[in-house]
């Protein structure tokens, strides 16, 4: 790489400077907040703070709510991730088989990665609405009476199968590419070694797509944790009740809703320190990405 | 081990290329054939036919007694060995090797024994836990040929196994599969676009221009009988000189007024193409034709001469001990020099 020289410091700082602007303004104020806020006791009207130490912190594991969203947090998490990879694989890998119309196909499926989220999370609510929905439509016919934003569960529900379909698509894109990243002459050696497609599958396409996949995991597990609010917000309605919620959800409803600024200051570092693990442990593994030619 | 017979066997692609005319080919059990021509030419289509990995669109493929056209390639009992090795690069040597055994059931001990002599026979034993890319270009192509062996297949397919190796090695490694498949005995269809890879390796050669059969015959019978001028061209370094002529029937005279005394003549009259190898021309002062140097090209053990006769191109190619230098010249030509060709389809005549 070359090396651009500049006389003096002053010239590469002022070039800086708004990119730091944004980061100061946008992510170390507002964290650094967080974190001094979460040792404070905010008076709910916003006539000054007291100092509580780590109160709001231990407050945080006696919570029956607290600990209830850190389960179902855990669980949808898991669901989301897991399916919305299952899924996506096993679309890919039919796409990839397709040889007659092939770039139609694709192309059609990909479009479902251009509708903006708010849309598609709007679109997927719709089809679980309480009178009009298709899906709550269909439940009925079968005798089942869905109760989306009543039913904890029914709730729970709609959250995870939302969140799964909207994320579908960016994996679809990843392990399409990743497939065809697969030398075509190491698929056919397998042709001609193998004459079992599912076991050639999980011999040397499955290996060799697992740094796609892990990459993936990571992005996925992010996505559920933190991108799956607008989604959750829509179907909850800001109206927490006895609704399932995940933990950045709960950081919004508590501070927002509940006014209590310091437990949700904590809960917000607990969620940084989160992302902090996360992105090590993704650095950790882009440095060592499996380098496998 | 097995013979293989094409009978008719034709492939036209999904978007209408006609990549092989139908073409039938015999190569009888332990015969090593290799497919030669220009790049394009649709060897790797129909070597890609036999190991099942194209469909066949007409004709019939057999390898031993059997029809093959809808077996799959995991069941013809073939091995193949790729250009790029096509390694599995999350699989060890030994893995990489073992898989195709693997999958036949064989017990884990059969396999490691056999993977173990194929490595002994290729100087990979102590490679054999490694990563195909903790190895040379050298090595890999050794796994790939190992990977072959171990099946014990009856038929090999090698499409241009040696072209991403340096050309030391690609002559080290020709040798070697040479003596390799003639101990193993097994039927071997070898793709090649190198004509001196093609010379050396085979038993019988199949050369392929276009999607057709040029001619089918021994190294010794395509450099000295081509059937057409593509196969004159085409095989041989330097290639034969083609000049354009005429024939009365009796005697063939070059365009430009030269005529070939005493080289015969087809019986064919009027126009004609004539072939003349590089190697078959001698220089010799009392010599009947007039060669016109305008080139010396030396190239070690002998050198090539390149100019003009009868005022159409022309290249000699002379021993080292014989000087030479530009200027005009006198050339004789050996017994049997001369070939002749048709002058629309270049077929021999
Ligand atoms: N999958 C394919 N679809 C359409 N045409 C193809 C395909 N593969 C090869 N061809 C065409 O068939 C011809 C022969 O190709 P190939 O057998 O690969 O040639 P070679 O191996 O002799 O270089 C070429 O003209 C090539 O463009
Ligand atoms: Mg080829």
């Amino acid at each position: 790489m070359k090396r651009a020289a500049f006389g003096q410091i002053g010239f590469p700082i002022l070039l800086l400077i708004p990119q730091l602007v944004i980061i100061a303004i946008f992510f170390y104020w507002p964290a650094g907040y967080a974190i001094q806020s979460s040792f404070y006791l905010q008076d709910p009207f916003g006539f000054g703070s007291t100092y509580v130490g780590m109160d709001n912190y231990t407050r945080l594991t006696t919570s029956r709510t607290y600990l209830s969203s850190f389960w179902f947090t855990v669980i949808f998490t898991t669901l989301v991730t897991f399916f919305s990879l299952a899924i996506a694989l096993l679309l890919a890998v039919k796409a990839d088989k397709v040889i007659r119309g092939a770039k139609t196909y694709r192309t059609l499926l990909m479009w479902v990665y251009a509708i903006a989220p708010p849309v598609a999370g709007l679109m997927g609510v719709m089809l679980f609405d309480q009178s009009r929905g298709n899906i709550t439509q269909l439940l009925a016919s079968f005798g089942y009476d869905y109760r989306l934003g009543v039913n904890y569960w029914d709730t729970a529900a709609a959250m995870i199968t939302v969140s799964i379909w909207k994320q579908i698509p960016v994996n679809f894109i990843f392990f399409l590419s990743g497939l065809q990243a697969i030398p075509r002459s190491v698929r056919e050696a397998a042709l001609i070694d193998n004459a079992s497609g599912s076991s050639r599958f999980w011999d040397i396409t499955f290996p060799l797509l697992a740094p796609t996949g892990f990459f993936l995991l990571i992005i996925n597990i992010t996505y559920a944790l933190f991108d799956t609010f607008g989604i959750v917000d829509t179907i909850v309605k800001g109206e927490p009740g006895n609704n399932p919620m995940t933990l950045v959800y709960r950081v919004f409803v508590d501070g927002f809703r509940g006014g209590d600024l310091g437990g949700s200051s904590a809960q917000s570092v607990v969620l940084m320190v989160l992302v902090l693990i996360l992105t090590v442990v993704q650095f950790r593994f882009l440095e060592r990405r499996i380098h496998y030619t | 081990m097995a013979k293989v017979k094409l009978d008719g066997v034709r492939k036209v692609y999904p978007n209408g290329v006609e990549a092989v005319e139908p073409c039938d080919i015999d190569i009888p059990d332990g015969e090593l054939v290799v497919l030669v021509g220009p790049s394009g030419c649709g060897k790797s289509t129909l070597l890609r036919m036999v190991a099942g990995l194209e469909e066949i669109t007409d004709g019939t493929l057999m390898i031993g007694d059997a029809v093959m056209n809808d077996v799959e390639p995991a069941n013809r009992n073939i091995a193949m060995v790729f250009q790029n090795y096509a390694l599995y690069p999350h699989m060890t040597v030994a893995k990489n090797m073992g898989y195709g055994l693997k999958n036949r059931g064989l017990p884990k001990a059969e396999i490691n024994q056999k993977v173990a002599e194929a490595a002994k026979m290729l100087n990979l034993s102590e490679y054999l836990n490694r990563r195909p890319s903790q190895l040379s270009g050298g090595q890999r192509q050794r796994v790939a040929m190992g990977r072959a062996i171990v099946r014990s297949p009856e038929l090999f397919l090698f499409d241009e196994p040696l072209s991403n190796l340096d050309a030391k090695l690609r002559n080290q490694m020709r040798i070697e599969i040479r003596a390799l498949q003639q101990r193993l005995g097994v039927t071997a269809m070898y793709v090649t676009h190198d004509q001196v890879e093609a010379m050396t390796l085979a038993d019988r050669i199949i050369v392929l221009n276009a999607g057709r059969i040029e001619q089918i015959g021994t190294p010794g019978e395509i450099y000295s009988q081509p059937a057409s001028t593509f196969v004159a061209s085409f095989m041989g370094a330097p290639p034969m000189n083609i000049f354009t002529g005429t024939s009365d029937g009796q005697q063939a005279t070059l365009d430009g007024g030269v005529s070939l005394n005493g080289a015969g003549a087809p019986s064919h009259t009027g126009k004609i193409q004539i072939g003349i190898r590089p190697e078959d021309v001698a220089l010799d002062a009392s010599g009947p034709l007039p060669f016109e140097v305008e080139i010396v090209e030396e190239l070690g053990a002998h050198r090539l001469l390149h100019g003009r006769l009868s005022g159409q191109p022309f290249s000699v190619s002379v021993n080292k001990d014989q000087p030479a230098q530009t200027g005009p010249a006198k050339v004789a030509l050996k017994p049997g020099a001369v070939h002749f060709f048709d002058a629309e389809a270049g077929r021999r005549l």
